[in-house]
């Protein structure tokens, strides 16, 4: 399932550690293995393990250990709003609750045309400008108030 | 050495110990879970918490090192205002209903519950539920809301075992045990998770909710499975075995015992068990009294004796028969004046007469196994024929950076870093050995053993002649292939040449339970042995503990011998159909925990064990039933009155070395190297077999949950991708398998399967199975072709 593509970062990752500690890099591999497919599929994890020859249900402990790891399919878009207490205090869970009204979903559920799903956060390091959401672990953005929040749906197709 | 104080009492500490360890030494306990002396500190479930002087938290005593001058309290108002926190958190998603819970009565977590909690919780709230799971059919997960996280059976896989296969999975108040994807745990150790679980999250899924520990006697007993003879504590019920659980003893099997030792068990109550003597008059099996059977059989072999002479009689005892069994078993036979007797089955090559076959050991103390520099293997299927010395070596590996290197006839991960694994076909085994011998003559200057002429050294051979040349402790090993090949005294030779070249010291992991036992019992053939009783065959047979179909190098050839032969006499706990053929007298023998008896381990230890219940139906202790079979032949010498005292002719307590140890062991062997041995098969296949460690004795063949595992599987004939080409297979498709011996042709259908660890030309069909029992020897020629 991982691609030359794939394969060569992962290469790159297991050469920052020493000889034999390829292990090292197992949530870099997990990362690249996930952007290429989308989510970590059980049988993705286990080909990653083998990568790095590791036995499987250690990469699995690491992938359901951090939440940025999907394990279930998401949409094209992974809006992910922190609720813990700093963005909690400054409008997170209201932020939150915006998104589910306006996109019409649950959390930790997809748009039915499999564009954004919805997921709550930990603490993503910027509480000064909560509440925050982070767009497909890459992409943080700050204040989000309802006005913010609109104009970020819009700008995803 | 820091000298610490433990609730006011002064102690020297072991340099790097923590506080748990000198506490333990102390005789001071110290609540845990999570901790285990086996076992990597994990520090995760706060149960240890001590107060040390000068400290501003408690802190947790399995991970903290003993300093100089460390003032430890354990039980101060501080100590265990914290153990109680510790144990109202460990309770909060803990279900308090132990009188339903299996491991009620026995349960570490219910323990400490009553010495260090409190009588109530804060807690008022719903508990976790954690959902059920399978894991196999020896360990069950039915109830894993009651795992506490203490994460030693994740970690008892990764550093005992070998192999990870349970892991912690997600975080915080959802972290759960699982498997990946639910598979099944297949360690050959995984039965030892269920003893480290302080908890009733891992029970055994065989022994659940069957009894309650306090309503079971429990008694000391030795393992017949293999040579380690694991300590074991067998607990029983009515007369009924209704579990197995180590003992510990550091020196032999430290606190683990394989799955094998412990599942057997179940055998012990198979339907197979034969409870009444029984004799064929006219063509069919009729149960009779002992004295009916007994005279029968007295009478039959004095009638043999008198019209064809003793030489016409030969016995055979199981390797895993007591040794009181075989030395009386060998006492009738040579009582009678024959000396066709033999504890070997499964060997094919003997060393030749006149030349002595001293008691072959391990050459070391079990222990000493952690200890060594370079442990060079040969020819064994290390995990599955030997788990414990596996688990030993796989410890010295990671632990003593011991160079562990394998000659074997298969990549069968052994689980432990590897200096060199070089994989042969067998005929090609000899010449592999050869090599090294070579190699370390050339490295070491000194004169190449005769014979050796042709040889030509490679790479991994050179490597592995040169990790045993350097300085330090080291050992070759023969295993159990080794000791079953066709060219088995010729290995013996090469080792021995290796041995006196690199000053390493010769040893035997051992084929079977008791075979050093077989060795001192006397049962050594003076006439025919294991095979030439068969090849040249016998009029009357004597079995004791044995299925010869299945037990022995090339049944086909066995049964061949049975089948002409006017009687055969078979001592045995078990009936199969096999017996039911061809058995004419049949006495129900009693297995392991039902009779007195000693077992002798590889390094020689003399372990000798009582009864745990009484015999079943009408079974007797065989070495009581030949005592009575000695008397009616009016032979002398059979008057004991306790297995002990047959014990005490055979090793007087005097000879044993520190009480406890057999003396005159020997693995020497003076033989030239025969340069025919070193010649590999060519334009053949060649068979290569392993015996499954389910499938190794009568016992096991019937523990119905060893038998639902994946090592149980049935029989498949494994070829490399290249092999299959050649042999015009696809893996899936059924697959013709024949061989030819004196006995005649024998045939079996298998599934082929695709296996690119089995050398190339090889097929790799296991031994021990009605499915395979069909076919020859154990390695030689095979014809492959598709059905």
């Amino acid at each position: 399932m991982l691609t030359p593509e794939s394969l060569a970062r992962i290469d790159r990752e297991i050469a920052k550690y020493p000889v034999g500690q390829q292990q090292s890099a197992v949530m870099a591999a997990l990362a690249i293995a996930q952007e290429a497919h989308g989510w970590l599929s059980p049988e993705l994890i286990e080909e990653v393990a083998v990568y790095l020859g590791m036995p499987p249900v250690a990469a699995l402990e690491v992938a359901t250990f951090y939440n940025m790891y999907d394990l279930k399919p998401v949409g094209r878009y992974k809006l992910t709003v922190c609720t813990n207490l700093p963005c909690m205090l400054s409008g997170g869970v209201d932020a939150l609750e915006y998104l589910q009204k306006k996109l019409g979903i649950g959390l930790d559920e997809t748009t039915p045309d499999g564009r954004i799903t919805l997921k709550q956060g930990e603490c993503m390091g910027a509480c000064g400008d909560a509440p925050v959401v982070l767009v497909n672990n890459r992409r943080m953005c700050a204040s989000m108030t309802p006005a913010e929040i609109d104009r970020l749906l819009a700008e995803l197709d | 050495m820091p000298e610490i104080e433990i609730d006011g009492q002064l102690v020297q500490a072991p340099e790097g110990a923590t506080i748990m360890e000198v506490a333990e030494q102390l005789g001071v306990y110290i609540p845990h879970f999570c901790y285990h002396k086996k076992l990597s500190i994990a520090a995760n479930c706060r149960m240890c918490l001590v107060q040390v002087e000068k400290a501003a938290k408690p802190v947790p005593a399995c991970a903290t090192p003993a300093t100089n001058g460390m003032k430890v309290f354990t039980h101060s108002s501080l100590a265990v205002k914290a153990q109680q926190g510790v144990m109202e958190f460990l309770l909060i998603n803990h279900p308090l209903d132990c009188p339903i819970c299996d491991q009620g009565g026995e349960c570490q977590l219910q323990d400490l519950a009553v010495g260090y909690g409190a009588g109530a919780s804060h807690y008022q709230e719903e508990k976790r539920v954690v959902f059920h799971k399978d894991a196999g059919s020896l360990i069950s997960m039915q109830e894993m809301s009651r795992c506490i996280h203490c994460t030693r059976c994740v970690r008892f896989g990764q550093e005992i075992a070998g192999v990870m296969e349970f892991g912690m999975a997600n975080r915080t108040m959802h972290s759960e045990i699982v498997t990946f994807l639910g598979r099944s745990v297949d360690s050959e150790l995984s039965g030892n998770m269920i003893d480290l679980c302080p908890v009733g999250a891992l029970t055994s899924k065989p022994f659940r909710f069957a009894a309650r520990s306090w309503e079971l006697s429990r008694l000391p007993s030795i393992s017949l499975h293999d040579s380690v003879g694991a300590n074991l504590t067998v607990q029983a019920r009515n007369h009924r075995v209704m579990r197995v659980l180590p003992r510990e003893n550091e020196a032999v099997n430290e606190c683990w015992i394989s799955d094998r030792d412990r599942f057997s068990y179940e055998g012990l109550n198979s339907p197979e068990r034969l409870t009444k003597p029984m004799i064929r008059v006219d063509g069919q099996l009729r149960e009779v009294e002992w004295s009916v059977a007994l005279d029968y059989a007295a009478h039959g072999l004095r009638d043999i004796v008198a019209r064809h002479g003793a030489d016409e009689i030969a016995a055979l005892a199981a390797p895993w028969s007591t040794l009181e069994e075989m030395h009386l078993l060998q006492k009738v036979v040579r009582g009678l004046g024959s000396g066709n007797v033999d504890f070997r089955p499964r060997r094919y090559d003997y060393a030749p007469s006149g030349v002595p076959a001293g008691a072959r050991w391990l050459g070391m103390r079990i222990a000493e196994l952690n200890e060594l520099d370079t442990a060079l293997v040969v020819g064994s299927f290390v995990r599955k024929d030997i788990p414990l010395f596996a688990q030993r070596l796989r410890q010295a590996a990671k632990h003593n950076g011991t160079r562990v290197t394998l000659i074997s006839l298969g990549n069968d991960d052994p689980l432990m870093a590897m200096h060199e694994h070089v994989v042969v076909a067998p005929s090609e085994l000899p010449a592999a050995l050869a090599r090294v011998v070579k190699a370390a003559a050339l490295q070491c200057r000194v004169p190449v053993p005769a014979g050796l002429e042709a040889i030509v050294p490679d790479i991994p051979s050179e490597a592995i002649a040169t990790s045993l040349r350097v300085r330090g402790r080291s050992m070759i090993f023969l295993g159990r292939v080794a000791v079953q090949h066709p060219h088995a005294v010729q290995i013996h030779v090469l080792a021995q040449h290796l041995s006196d070249i690199t000053g390493a010291n010769l040893g035997f992991f051992g084929d079977s339970g008791n075979i050093v036992g077989g060795y001192l019992s006397g049962a050594l053939p003076s006439a025919r042995n294991a095979r030439t009783m068969f090849t040249d065959p016998r009029r009357a047979y004597v079995m004791l503990g044995i299925e010869p179909e299945l037990d022995c190098h090339n049944p086909q050839l066995t049964l061949a011998a049975l089948r002409q032969a006017d009687l055969r006499i078979v001592l045995s706990p078990f009936i199969s159909e096999a017996m039911r053929e061809y058995a004419d007298v049949l006495l129900p023998v009693a297995p392991f925990t039902e009779t007195s008896g000693t077992f002798v381990n590889a390094e020689g230890r003399v372990q000798s064990f009582k009864g745990v219940v009484r015999p079943l139906g009408e079974a007797r202790p065989a070495w009581k039933v030949l005592r009575v079979l000695g008397n009616l032949l009016n032979l002398d010498g059979f008057d004991q009155e306790s297995s002990e005292e047959v014990r005490d002719a055979v090793l007087p307590p005097e000879t044993l070395i520190d009480g406890e140890f057999a003396s005159g062991l020997d693995n020497g062997i003076k033989l030239p190297i025969d340069p025919a041995a070193l010649v590999s098969a060519k334009g053949v296949f060649e068979r290569v077999a392993d015996v499954p460690i389910y499938f190794s004795d009568p016992l096991v063949r019937r523990a119905p949950a060893l038998q639902k595992t994946r090592d149980a599987a049935p029989p498949t004939a494994r070829m490399s991708a290249r092999t299959l080409a050649e042999a015009g297979l696809v893996a899936g498709a059924p697959v013709r398998l024949r061989q030819e011996s004196i006995a005649g042709s024998g045939e079996a259908v298998l599934t082929a399967a695709l296996d690119d660890g089995v050398p190339d030309g090889c097929v790799r069909v296991s031994a021990a199975h009605p499915a395979t029992a069909a076919l020859g020897d154990m390695f030689g020629t095979i014809q492959v072709e598709p059905v």
